[in-house]
């Protein structure tokens, strides 16, 4: 159920995504951030397994950092989003040992045997950026490592909805104003025709002047309880 | 799921008289959603040879990678291009080396060879080659690109083959027609025609859906 889309304007980009912590029937939290800053000037909207969305997004800002520090300028997006993919697609096939709990769950023999299983990420990725020479972008890149540079997507039941909208509405170079409004003629479709629908979002926005959060749209938030 | 229809795709190449045509769809899909209508399926490996892969995009892309690579390196090492017969036995190999957990892909392989003769070939996910004198095809919408391809055979009376503007009509009727009957495939054509001295990449306006 977690929805996460994005779209390019005139020299921004901007993303998307709900802000539920799901476990089974339980909200855990409903303030969850699952887009990170990967450096300055680029975006990384994550949805899927939590535990894999969280490990591999760091992986890759770690990485990326990494470069900067190593070669004294940053990569760009495009070379940001090849990266992530190469490193979804080595996941992909690699064939690791499988562990005594993993063995246990598969019910079959474990290292002894030479038992091997890939391990891949379930990790969905729609990364934006903006260059000084390439301008705005968005990348989409699948779990099973589908990259493709494209000017709006989405992922999960959510993207049905605002792939949609967006299809209908969306114009190259809209101004901020515009693609906001595009924004939350998603989050309302979201809102209104998804069964579960997640009841918070943020929005990023990346463009020249750097990646910030441009705003919430809650409509619950958490409640504190008085202390005992 | 069937995991050669993940994505969609139709590919397809087609020998003319010194000359060849290699055509794919566009949309990259996941199922029934559409993610992007621009997809590349087609890949320059030099200025005679192609490559077309259908099947599940990520593979398409780390195959196209691999591919470029090595056929870099040879480039390095022997100062120049591959022949297409050499490259389509290169990408059996690659292919048969993950026999048992392969690249989900067909590639369709056209390029020119010695003396400006078109070469064309298609193999399946572990690198079984098929050679072809007319044309092969591989994708989704394959079934109907080969009652299509056949059939302009036949009505030309094509026991010749073709000059490159006539090709191009041939293929591209044929693609666009065969993509229309698949759900999966479509949302335009991409075609490269190429000759001894030029390549023409045009981009076919078809049913977009």
């Amino acid at each position: 159920m977690e929805c996460v889309f994005g779209l390019v304007g005139n020299g921004f980009a901007i993303v998307a995504a709900d802000t539920s912590a799901v476990h089974s029937i339980l909200v855990h939290k409903n303030n969850e951030d699952k887009i990170m800053l990967l450096d300055s000037h680029k975006l990384i909207a994550a949805s899927g397994e939590p535990g894999d969305r969280v490990q591999f997004t760091e992986y890759v800002q770690k990485n990326v950092s990494l470069y900067q520090f190593r070669n004294g300028i940053p990569l760009t997006t495009a070379a940001a989003a090849n990266f992530t993919r190469g490193e979804l697609a080595t996941a992909l096939r690699k064939l690791g040992e499988l562990g005594l709990l993993d063995a246990l769950l598969l019910k079959t023999q474990c290292s002894v045997f030479g038992c091997h299983a890939s391990n891949p990420y379930s990790v969905n990725i729609l990364m934006a950026g903006y260059d000084k020479e390439a301008g705005a972008s968005l990348y989409y890149i699948d779990y099973i490592a589908t990259l493709h540079k494209v000017d709006k997507g989405a992922f999960g039941y959510g993207s049905y909805f605002s792939l949609s909208t967006m299809d209908r509405h969306f114009r190259s170079d809209m101004s901020v104003e515009e693609a906001i409004e595009l924004v939350d003629k998603c989050i309302v479709e979201i809102r209104s025709r998804l069964v579960i629908a997640p009841p918070n979002f943020v929005i990023k926005i990346v463009d020249k002047d750097g990646a910030r959060t441009h705003a919430w749209r809650q409509s619950v938030q958490d409640v504190t309880t008085a202390s005992v | 799921i069937q995991i050669f229809e993940y994505n969609g795709s139709a590919v397809v190449a087609m020998v003319g008289k010194n000359c060849f045509a290699i055509a794919s769809d566009r949309r990259l899909g996941v199922q029934l959603q559409t993610i992007a209508t621009d997809f590349q399926r087609i890949s320059k490996i030099h200025d005679h040879l192609f490559i077309g892969l259908s099947g599940v995009a990520t593979d398409v892309q780390t195959l196209y990678q691999r591919l470029v690579f090595r056929h870099k390196l040879y480039q390095l090492r022997e100062e120049r291009d591959m022949k297409p017969e050499t490259f389509a036995s290169l990408v059996s190999a690659i292919l048969y080396e993950k026999r048992f957990g392969p690249y989900l892909c067909q590639p369709v392989i056209a390029g020119l060879g010695e003396d400006d003769k078109p070469f064309i070939c298609t193999m399946d996910s572990i690198g079984a080659k098929e050679l072809a004198k007319d044309f092969v095809v591989s994708g989704t919408a394959s079934e109907s690109l080969y009652v299509w391809l056949m059939l302009a055979l036949v009505f030309n009376k094509c026991f010749y083959f073709q000059e490159a503007d006539e090709l191009f009509e041939t293929i591209s009727q044929a693609l666009l027609s065969s993509v229309d009957r698949d759900c999966l495939s479509g949302w335009g054509g991409h075609v490269y025609v190429v000759t001894p001295n030029e390549i023409k990449e045009r981009i076919l306006k078809g049913r977009m859906d």
